[in-house]
């Protein structure tokens, strides 16, 4: 009898069990079934329309045919950098503030609370608001859509720096400073050192997110049919680009635009990868 | 070579906790002393008072006089500059995750601003031979992480990192209580062997550690110093009823 009880709880344990794990196996389908579905209808509507032009030749004016966005991928490469030298650097110094010298002081609090609402800003109201304050004052121009991108991978960096920071634990830092080792030092070359693989990828989501941006684009750096490579004319940028494409009467501009977006997805990946590889040459094995 | 200890009427609190009270202890130099009494006795904060780690919590208070050699350290010193002459082993091994052996035990000296290679690769084969772990990890010293050692290694690394910045006292807050008793005896060995250069004061709750590695000992009893004699005495005749209660397993 109660070997048999036994039995049947063993039973329902194993029952519990494989439907915990076909749920998480589902999940996961789930999670990464519309990047895929996505990246393959790109593919499928794209692929066709990249060619060598695509690449090496700025759009040709309405009514002909072909043409291609090289203008925009480096205009997009122009304005990433620039948004990544404003928006990386201010974002990990407030994360370092956050964690290590402000924490628990009402100007944390106040600037934590900022970041949040700033995170939470809707991306056409960042173009409107660098719009008043760069472009007004100036002219549409490719530094004001890096100010706007820069501007929006503040918070993310920010508070992934913080939380990252947080995790390193306490036993680490008392190590450091039993070694006479001055707070400041201690923070920059141990505690940021150690926190540094969570801080990339927060820069690598900020980074990510804000490439494919086009609203915050539409007022500042406004796109450009042109060569453009200079800060402080408007300057073109791929989802401008495809925007402006996607909405046109065109079937060839419409190819165009597929192609632009299989692009921009492409190009996005091989710079989070090839950040990762970079970095990850300087993290020792066995670490974690 | 190492300096000895003197406190004079030490208190400690944790916020409205004083953890410490009125601690009146000479600890002499080139000898191991002990440290023993049972959890939450504040053995720790004292420990943590020799070197102003103590006050790293911002909760914490300290009052009385710490000397250790010829300096105040509560009065002629920076807490920083104190750390490089009293070192510090943590009960949980602690080495930096990211870093390479070789650059935990030169982290002291390169996070200072030390930057002579020849002098400082001579004085991280000297510190970790005087850790007893050379001979495990000279192989691959700067592609080893130093997470991917075993706990006994770790703690010795640790050791070897508080070494090279070459301190005058050695504090050890159980150094081998998350070890294994063949990790804890190659610790107590080198505690052993240490002691003929360092003054090292080390807090166990492991009675037999203490009587196998310190000359002296002193016995901690709800924040206050009952009985600090030499070893042998503590544990064979000690003068205060509580030390014999404490010793003979009758409490704690």
């Amino acid at each position: 009898m109660v070997r048999d009880e036994h039995k049947l709880k063993a039973r329902i344990r194993a029952g519990i069990d494989g439907a915990a794990t076909g749920l998480a196996v589902l999940s996961t389908v789930l999670v990464v079934a519309p990047l895929v579905a996505i990246f393959i209808y790109l593919v499928y509507k794209g692929a066709s329309s990249l060619n060598l032009d695509f690449f090496t030749k700025i759009p040709k004016p309405v009514g002909e045919v072909g043409g291609g966005m090289a203008n925009a991928i480096v205009g997009s490469a122009i304005l990433l950098a620039v948004g990544s030298l404003i928006g990386v650097p201010i974002g990990i110094a407030g994360g370092i503030f956050l964690a290590e010298f402000g924490r628990g002081t009402k100007l944390a609090n106040a600037v934590r609370f900022t970041a949040d609402v700033l995170n939470g800003v809707p991306s056409i109201v960042m173009g409107i608001a660098i719009y008043s304050l760069v472009v007004v004052p100036t002219h549409f121009s490719g530094f004001s859509g890096g100010v706007a991108l820069g501007v929006m991978m503040i918070p993310t960096v920010c508070r992934t720096t913080e939380e990252m920071l947080l995790m390193v634990p306490h036993a680490v830092r008392e190590a450091a400073l039993a070694l006479g080792v001055p707070n400041w030092r201690s923070v920059l070359s141990i505690t940021v050192k150690t926190a540094s693989p969570g801080i990339i990828t927060g820069c690598m989501l900020a980074f990510a997110r804000v490439a494919g941006e086009t609203a915050p684009l539409i007022f500042t750096a406004f796109g450009n049919s042109n060569w453009s490579t200079n800060l402080n004319e408007p300057m073109a940028a791929l989802p401008l680009q495809i925007y402006v494409y996607a909405l046109s009467p065109y079937d060839d501009w419409h190819r165009l635009a597929w192609a632009g977006a299989l692009v921009l997805i492409v190009l996005i990946l091989l710079a989070v990868s090839l950040v990762r590889y970079v970095t990850s040459r300087g993290v020792l094995k066995g670490a974690s | 070579m190492g300096v000895g200890i003197e406190v004079t009427n030490l208190n400690a609190w944790y916020g409205t906790n004083h953890t410490l009270q009125d601690i009146n202890l000479n600890i002499p130099a080139n000898h191991a002393t002990a440290l023993i009494g049972p959890s939450g006795c504040g053995k720790s904060t004292f420990v943590r008072c020799l070197n102003r780690m103590h006050e790293t919590n911002p909760i914490a208070r300290v009052t009385g006089t710490v000397r250790i050699g010829d300096l105040d350290i509560y009065n002629d010193i920076t807490p920083v500059e104190i750390r490089r002459r009293v070192g510090m082993v943590f009960q949980r091994p602690n080495p930096f995750p990211t870093m390479s052996v070789y650059d935990n035990v030169a982290a002291g000296l390169k996070l200072n601003g030390y930057s002579n290679h020849h002098v400082l690769d001579e004085i991280v084969e000297r510190s970790l031979k005087n850790s007893a772990l050379w001979d495990e990890v000279k192989d691959d010293l700067k592609k080893k992480s130093g997470a991917s050692l075993s706990g006994g290694q770790q703690q010795r690394l640790c050791i070897a990192r508080a070494l090279a910045v070459d301190p005058e006292v050695l504090l050890m807050d159980e150094p081998a209580s998350a070890l294994d008793p063949v990790s804890t005896a190659k610790i107590e060995d080198l505690i052993f062997q240490l002691k003929s250069q360092y003054t090292i004061v080390i807090v166990t709750h492991n009675m037999q550690q203490a009587a196998r590695v310190a000359e002296k000992t002193g016995f901690f009893l709800n924040g206050r110093m009952v009985e600090f004699d030499s070893t042998h005495k503590i544990f064979t005749n000690p003068a205060d009823k509580r030390t014999e209660d404490y010793i003979t397993g009758r409490f704690g």
